[in-house]
């Protein structure tokens, strides 16, 4: 078994935030843990713009800002970046298992950070009733096959929720060609960020239906249409509203959920960054949802010193 | 052109029991199945319940094929290398007149030979099933019922049928079927086969098949039932099947568990004409979420993680399976409704039998493989064999479905061994089956598949044509 001070799970914005700042709190011996081929998580994915003003004051799109810490990790000789890592085990003696090509290790740890980021609601979550073809996809996967795979999902889409991811796809696959012709939100106000609204949305003259849902997805190979339907302010369908939309893709953005499957699993009680074990931590998306990745690095900064106080 | 000694239709699980069991003997076999892959019918979508054979009236075909079926079932998922897992089951019941009803249907399973059946009383519930409703007051409980995956057995079925010389034909649908002296002539999507016997196991299509040689005595009238899916965290909600009393056309909705380790809910019962419509329905949700509460009061709504809906092709009450006078050698195998999945191997032998009453000759090939590998499933095992088996093949310690922690290396067997969408490869090895629902491996797993089958990632299927999960490259910047 390896031995390390500091073992950090996730090398999206969170985690490297947690190591930057533990690095700078005098902890010289780190291991960060991402399972993906390279650090930045999720901003690698987000090819727009909007990240940063509020931690670095400048507008920069997800790379660009995840390239910042991935510079300033490089400087920093004692933080040791171990990618294609997935962390598969936590326990509360503070060892962590994960799972490199070739390799199941195991290391013991004086202190531990989470930052194992969040994952999308799915349509099974919000319970959408009717049949299950192909062309149902969280914006996140949406995202991922436009802009990493260089796919398009599909031509006529429908977006389920007003989440950042969802609207930030609209105007993606507006971009692309394909047409999107609604955006459904059950709520009576956007869930994601006004300047998205404005930008993704309205300047590319998408319909948005607020107090709306998806009352049904048709189609047995594909995608065919959905059905729409108004609800009132206690949610309920009023009845006689129900129209149809002709669509091939339903695009899921209805809101994120914290990942902790690890820490779910070895029984460990999250309470604000610490937890009920001494020396494990928690920070960024894994902990609470933040609208921007600013807050996230905040966070995690905060966690990378007490850690830092913790081992010390 | 070659004549077939047997076609079979439809490679659902009865269709590929009887392949399999045929396999045996020395005969020329097709099994024509007209969607991408086995198990895309009927068989996929349901509870995975090995029946004991309570809720059968004791002079039944499908109650004495269901007791016979439990035994049968056992040897070969082990052949197949399938998990099969005696789970037990209860039946329960709420007042006295209720423990009246479950001692009814003690005598009916027990008339029917179904062993080990006793009444347990409310310390017994307390002490064995916590979670069970404290108002229970009795359960007729069968501890031969059991669990396994339908698909995965299916899969085992298929792979052990070729093995042994069976040749599947998969998208390959039957469109007539017209005699040729005492043999038929089967047109398919494209082309066709001649057989001397044809078996028709076309699942809700085979009332339509049977029409095709002018017997038009039994309609398939779809059941459907819908079912919800819990978070594997729920594993333990429930230590055995639980079933409320049954009702006239159901068994009603139950607490089942699942070979994958989820807890599943369902299923629902209604009758619809349209034998496509697989939509699940907010009334649907309800009624089993209510009805299950019932059953175990703690069921929360938001641990439901998947949900589907299965069609039963029920013809009347009971299975028909029988040679069709009218048409000889011609055999239905019709109506299989539950206990399908449980009687299937028994519904195998009965055909054999049958068949052989039609004056085929059966005789035994000298060597029958009756085995199949069982998958590698590289978190299931002990850390260690995990280890060693990683340290040998990289590719097991790729992870691509964190959910389930499924490796690189299951999905490329799963397609190794025959799969060609992507719901097979979730069926075989559950990557893209957990809690993100393929958010974060879909991608990875299209590329896998592309790379295997040699084809465009556009080309790569949920379920066969039409189906396909991208609609094109992206309009080129
Ligand atoms: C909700 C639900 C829950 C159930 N639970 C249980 C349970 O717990 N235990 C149990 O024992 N049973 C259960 N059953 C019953 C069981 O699933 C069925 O009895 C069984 O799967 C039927 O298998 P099959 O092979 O006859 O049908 P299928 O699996 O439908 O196979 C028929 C095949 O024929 C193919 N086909 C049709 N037409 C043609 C054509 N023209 N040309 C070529 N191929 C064709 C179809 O594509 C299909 O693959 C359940 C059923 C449902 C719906």
């Amino acid at each position: 078994m390896i031995k390390k001070d500091l073992v950090i799970v996730g090398g999206g914005p969170g985690g490297m935030a947690a190591s930057v700042s533990a690095y700078e709190s005098g902890i010289k011996d780190i291991l960060l843990l991402e399972r993906d081929q390279y650090l930045g998580g999720i901003l690698n994915q987000c090819v727009h713009t909007g990240f940063g003003l509020e931690h670095f004051k400048e507008v920069l799109t997800g790379p660009e800002y995840a390239e910042r810490f991935i510079a300033r990790l490089q400087d920093m000789p004692g933080i040791d970046v171990s990618l294609k890592s997935l962390a598969v085990k936590l326990t509360r003696d503070k060892t962590v298992t994960f799972l490199k090509p070739g390799v199941l290790q195991t290391v013991k740890a004086g202190a531990i950070i989470m930052a194992t980021g969040c994952r999308e609601k799915t349509r099974e979550m919000v319970h959408i009733p009717g049949t299950r073809p192909s062309g149902v996809f969280s914006a996140g996967l949406a995202q991922k096959l436009i802009n990493i795979e260089g796919l398009l999902p599909g031509k006529e889409v429908v977006v389920v929720g007003s989440g950042d991811i969802g609207l930030i796809m609209a105007r993606r696959f507006t971009l692309e060609g394909a047409k999107v012709k609604a955006v459904i939100e059950i709520q009576d106000k956007p869930s994601g960020l006004l300047r998205n609204i404005a930008q993704c949305v309205e300047d590319f003259n998408i319909p948005m239906y607020f107090r709306h849902k998806i009352s049904r997805i048709h189609g047995r190979d594909r995608v065919e249409k959905v059905s729409v339907v108004k609800v009132g302010d206690d949610l309920n369908e009023i009845p006689g509203s129900l129209f149809e939309i002709k669509c091939d893709t339903v695009l899921m953005s209805v809101g994120l959920i914290q990942e902790n499957e690890l820490i779910d699993a070895s029984g460990i009680q999250i309470q604000g960054n610490n937890t009920d074990v001494p020396g494990i931590f928690v920070c960024g998306n894994a902990l609470k949802i933040y609208d921007i990745v600013d807050w996230v690095t905040k966070d995690s900064f905060a966690a990378g010193k007490l850690a830092a106080e913790y081992i010390k | 052109m070659k004549t077939y000694d047997v076609v079979i239709i439809g490679a659902g699980v009865i269709g590929t029991s009887i392949a399999r069991e045929l396999s045996r003997y020395r005969l020329n076999i097709a099994l024509l199945e007209k969607e991408e892959e086995p198990a895309f019918g009927v068989s996929k979508s349901n509870s995975g319940i090995i029946h004991p054979g309570t809720q059968n009236p004791p002079d039944s075909l499908k109650g004495r094929l269901c007791v016979q079926g439990n035994i049968l079932i056992r040897k070969i998922s082990k052949e197949l290398g399938v998990d099969f897992q005696e789970a037990g089951e209860l039946i329960v019941g709420f007042s006295e007149e209720d423990t009246k009803e479950l001692l009814r249907l003690k005598k009916d399973a027990e008339a029917l030979g179904v062993p080990g059946l006793k009444i347990v009383d409310k310390a017994w519930l307390r002490e064995n099933e916590p979670n069970l409703n404290s108002e229970a007051v009795s359960a007729l409980y069968a501890p031969t019922a059991g669990i396994i995956s339908p698909y995965r057995l299916v899969y085992g079925l298929a792979e052990n049928a070729m093995r042994n010389g069976v040749e599947i034909y998969t998208e390959t649908k039957v469109e007539g079927i017209i005699r040729a002296g005492d043999n038929f002539e089967i047109s398919v999507s494209k082309g066709s086969f001649n057989a001397r016997r044809v078996i028709n196991a076309a699942g809700l299509f085979a009332d339509d098949i049977s029409g095709m040689l002018g017997i038009r005595d039994f309609k398939i009238r779809p059941r459907k039932g819908e079912e919800f899916i819990l978070d594997k965290k729920k594993e333990n909600l429930a230590n055995h099947l639980i079933f409320p009393l049954p009702s006239k056309i159901s068994k009603g909705v139950l607490i089942i568990k699942t070979a994958d380790g989820n807890p599943m809910i369902g299923p629902t019962a209604e009758d619809t004409e349209d034998k496509s419509d697989l939509a699940t329905s907010d009334k649907g949700l309800e009624n089993v979420l209510k009805s299950a509460r019932r059953l175990v009061p703690s069921i929360n709504d938001k641990d439901i993680i998947a949900y589907f809906a299965g069609l039963r092709p029920a013809a009347g009450d009971d299975f028909i399976i029988r040679h069709e006078e009218k048409s000889p050698g011609f055999i239905n195998v019709a109506g299989i409704q539950s206990p399908g999945l449980t009687a299937s191997p028994a519904i195998a032998l009965l055909a054999r039998d049958i068949l052989k009453d039609t004056g085929l000759a059966l005789r035994k090939k000298l060597i029958f493989h009756p085995h199949c590998k069982k998958s590698i499933h590289i978190f299931s095992m002990a850390l260690s064999k995990t280890k060693g088996l990683i340290a040998k093949d990289a590719s097991y310690g790729d992870i691509v479905c964190r959910c389930e922690m499924i490796s690189a290396g299951e999905v490329r067997d799963s397609i190794k061994r025959g799969a060609r969408t992507m719901d097979g490869i979730k069926f075989r090895t559950r990557a893209q089956g957990g809690r993100c629902h393929g958010s974060f491996c879909t991608t990875r797993i299209m590329k896998i598949l592309a790379e295997e089958r040699k084809i465009p990632l556009t080309g790569i299927t949920k379920r066969g044509k039409g189906s396909e999960i991208v609609k094109k490259d992206r309009v080129d910047d």
